[in-house]
């Protein structure tokens, strides 16, 4: 647990800040609308349940303008360079901005539900007190006219007794903007889980650009003014604390409290979403900007197990370890980015990126560029972005697990690590490396072969053996291998663990691949 | 977008759409809206829907997550045979179940998303997807012991168990020497010790 704290400080004070402020603003707008005398004539109509719509309202808004930054990758990039000076950590956090998106997300989906259920209540009981006929307090407010000739002070928006709350609902601005940002935000949601996310990408990536309804919807939702207060004149005429009581004489031309008079609220939730979008549009637009220039690849190398390695240059273009760029390919998709971590490393002059087939897109590029006697299909590229992983070279011993094409990026590391050492970098702490690298089959180690072989004469002749460590294991298994002798010489403990491995292990199809445990016994 | 299969789409927005009717029916019921019994139909509609979505479906290529506990529905799902793995099935259902609960606001976006799922499942359907429940692979269990030889009786290296048997099967075929004799080393091994 305190190592947890050490590491993650930062993301808990960050995180705590930001529910403080989500509840402060919540509770601060329900006690403005539970206490304030504007809306007492509303309350008393509507309850507790106004307040409740209000306060998760503008924490709705107040999350709206959150749920853009995150996702401007291009502002975070340049954040962290000009933050250069400060700690490693301030700058780890903004390599968690998808996770705060996600926390964000949820949180509008909680004060989504807490809005609309408190909404429902408050029309419910518009609708109701503007079908009474017993003379109440509420009744008599329900019945102030819209007719704008005689001021357009109204207080409930269900105009005639035989109005539906669905036919206000759906031709109320109010309510049908907020019917499509909750359909567009729950189709966001579904299309946006782990398992969707991770098997069809496609329909995620396609999907989540409905948060341009939710956008616009949440910019006009307020302009209907159906939030009503009384006015400030008419609070100073009669006093609701005073006239309240007297309603029932307000129609009298003797009495001193007149018919009381609303206006709406103005939108305000444009002004919390305004910078943001801008800065999101902006964000767009340079990454247009920088995809149009013009992408040269030098090498394309098709390696075993289905994996495309790419070689290129770009102007202008300068990386560091660890980093990943975003690829799009027209001819394929027109409208796809898809990241893949940086493969080569800074020193070199060239920028590469493996490909490993996963999906529609990936074994298309990999077809396209398989074809041998079609022209190469062009390439954009956006980025890097990413915190550099220079945390390794500042660790004595370091530990490298990589799975599959997970490997990525410590090929760049390593050959970085070569490149310090033809240079002699006085500069690299690290003094030992273990490399753990676990890949379904034998053709996959062909990815970086060449890399592990020169990386290891390299330290031959260095005299440094003893720095790189790499351990290769392998998960799949050939079938052509059908007997496997294991042979143990060691305590008892370990000798019954691995027996039960054998076991486990051991196919009952005699064709299949045995294991035969051979334990010594001296 | 060749090997999208749209139902598993479909099963995520049908389940969160059976929760969304739950919710709004629950609303309509505590709250007593007008015409509130429409909400009691939503959460009866929703606990169903809920029910039937759970158990995720079978990818066709690749493996699939399973939800948590979700072998219990499978069986039982999987009872109805071509309704429920059929997808025009669950297109039609998913649309007759939501349009009572359109008449009532509360549950109304629950009518909407559901007609959502309803229109993926139609388009999964169309596109020739299936429902395949998810099997618990049979556990293979080797005898325990089975594998277990006798101590050696020769020093190592050993040639694995085959070698070892055919010498030992051929001897008593032809009733020729001792199985396990000394051992005949492939290499020479001379004895370093001076």
């Amino acid at each position: 647990m305190g190592n947890c704290m050490v590491n993650h400080w930062f993301s808990v004070l960050f995180l705590a800040v930001w529910l403080g402020l989500n509840i402060f603003l919540f509770v601060d707008a329900f006690l403005k609308y539970e206490k304030a005398d504007r809306y007492y004539y509303t309350r008393k109509i509507l309850g507790s349940t106004l307040a409740c719509a209000r306060a998760s309202a503008l924490c709705l808004n107040f999350n709206s303008m959150l749920i853009l930054l995150p996702v401007c990758r291009s502002l975070l990039s340049f954040l962290r360079g000009t933050c250069s000076l400060c700690s490693r950590t301030l700058r780890k956090q903004l390599d968690h901005n998808l996770t705060f998106h996600k926390l964000v997300a949820y949180m509008i989906c909680l004060h989504t539900a807490i809005h609309i259920i408190a909404h429902l209540f408050n029309f419910d009981r518009y609708s109701r007190s503007r079908q009474a006929t017993d003379g109440s307090l509420a009744s008599i407010l329900s019945s102030l006219s819209h007719d704008e000739k005689k001021g357009g002070s109204w207080l409930n928006p269900i105009q005639f007794r035989n109005t539906t709350v669905e036919y206000v609902t759906f031709t109320s601005i109010a309510g049908l903007t907020g019917v499509i940002m909750t359909i567009a935000l729950i189709l966001m949601v579904t299309s946006a889980t782990e398992f969707i996310r991770r098997s069809y990408f496609e329909v995620f990536w396609y999907t989540h650009h409905l948060f341009i309804f939710y956008i616009l919807g949440l910019g006009i939702h307020g302009i209907g003014g159906i939030v009503r207060g009384q006015t400030e004149e008419s609070i100073n005429e009669g006093h609701p604390h005073k006239c309240a009581e007297y309603f029932e004489m307000w129609d009298d031309h003797d009495c001193h409290c007149r018919l009381p008079e609303f206006e709406g609220q103005p939108p305000e939730s444009w002004k919390w979403i305004l910078a943001p979008v801008i800065l999101y549009i902006c964000e767009r637009i340079l990454r247009f900007y920088r995809s149009q220039q013009k992408v040269v690849i030098t090498k394309v190398v098709m390696h075993p197990s289905k994996v495309l390695e790419l070689q290129m240059n770009k102007r202008g273009f300068s990386m560091e370890v660890g980093q990943y760029i975003f690829v799009n390919c027209p001819s394929i998709s027109l409208l796809e980015w898809h990241p893949f971590t940086l493969t080569s490393a800074p020193e070199e002059d060239f920028f590469s990126i493996h490909i490993r087939a996963a999906g529609d897109w990936t074994e298309n590029l990999i077809r396209a560029f398989e074809q041998q006697y079609s022209p190469i299909p062009r390439i954009e590229v956006d980025g890097p972005f990413g915190t550099a992983s220079e945390d390794v070279f500042q660790y004595e011993v370091a530990v490298l697990v990589g799975a599959g094409i997970g490997v990525t990026p410590f090929a760049s590391i390593l050959k970085s690590i070569w490149y310090k050492f033809q240079c002699a970098d006085h500069n690299l702490k690290t003094k030992k490396i273990y490399f753990y690298w676990i890949c379904r089959e034998t053709g996959a180690f062909s990815w970086f072969n060449d890399l592990l072989t020169s990386l290891e004469q390299e330290m031959e002749k260095l005299g440094k053996v003893g720095f790189l460590n790499y351990r290769l294991f392998l998960t799949g298994w050939d079938s052509n291998i059908s007997v496997v002798g294991v042979f143990l010489c060691g305590p008892r403990t370990l000798a019954k663990s691995l027996r039960k491995c054998c076991h486990r292990y051991s196919s009952l199809d005699p064709r299949k691949v045995q294991f035969y445990f051979n334990k010594e016994n001296f | 977008m060749g090997q999208i299969e749209w139902a598993m789409w479909a099963n995520e927005q049908a389940l969160a759409s059976g929760l969304i009717l739950i919710t709004g029916g629950i609303v309509a019921t505590a709250g007593r809206f007008t015409q509130w019994y429409f909400g009691a139909y939503s959460i009866v509609a929703g606990v169903f829907v809920c029910l039937l979505e759970y158990p995720r479906g079978k990818r066709k290529k690749g493996s699939t997550m399973e939800r948590w506990g979700q072998k219990y529905m499978t069986s039982v799902v999987k009872l109805f045979g071509p309704l429920t793995r059929n997808y025009y099935v669950r297109a039609v259902l998913h649309l007759l179940l939501s349009v009572p609960a359109g008449f009532l606001l509360a549950t109304i976006l629950g009518t909407a998303c559901l007609a959502i799922a309803s229109g993926i499942y139609l388009l999964a359907a169309v596109r020739g997807e299936q429902w395949t429940p998810i099997e618990p692979k049979p556990r293979e269990r080797p005898q325990i012991g089975g594998t277990i030889k006798q101590p050696p009786t020769n020093p190592p290296p050993r040639p694995p168990a085959e070698a070892r048997k055919k010498p030992s099967e051929e001897e008593a075929a032809a009733a020729g020497g001792p199985p396990g004799g000394p051992q005949a080393n492939p290499i020479p091994v001379t004895d370093e010790v001076v």
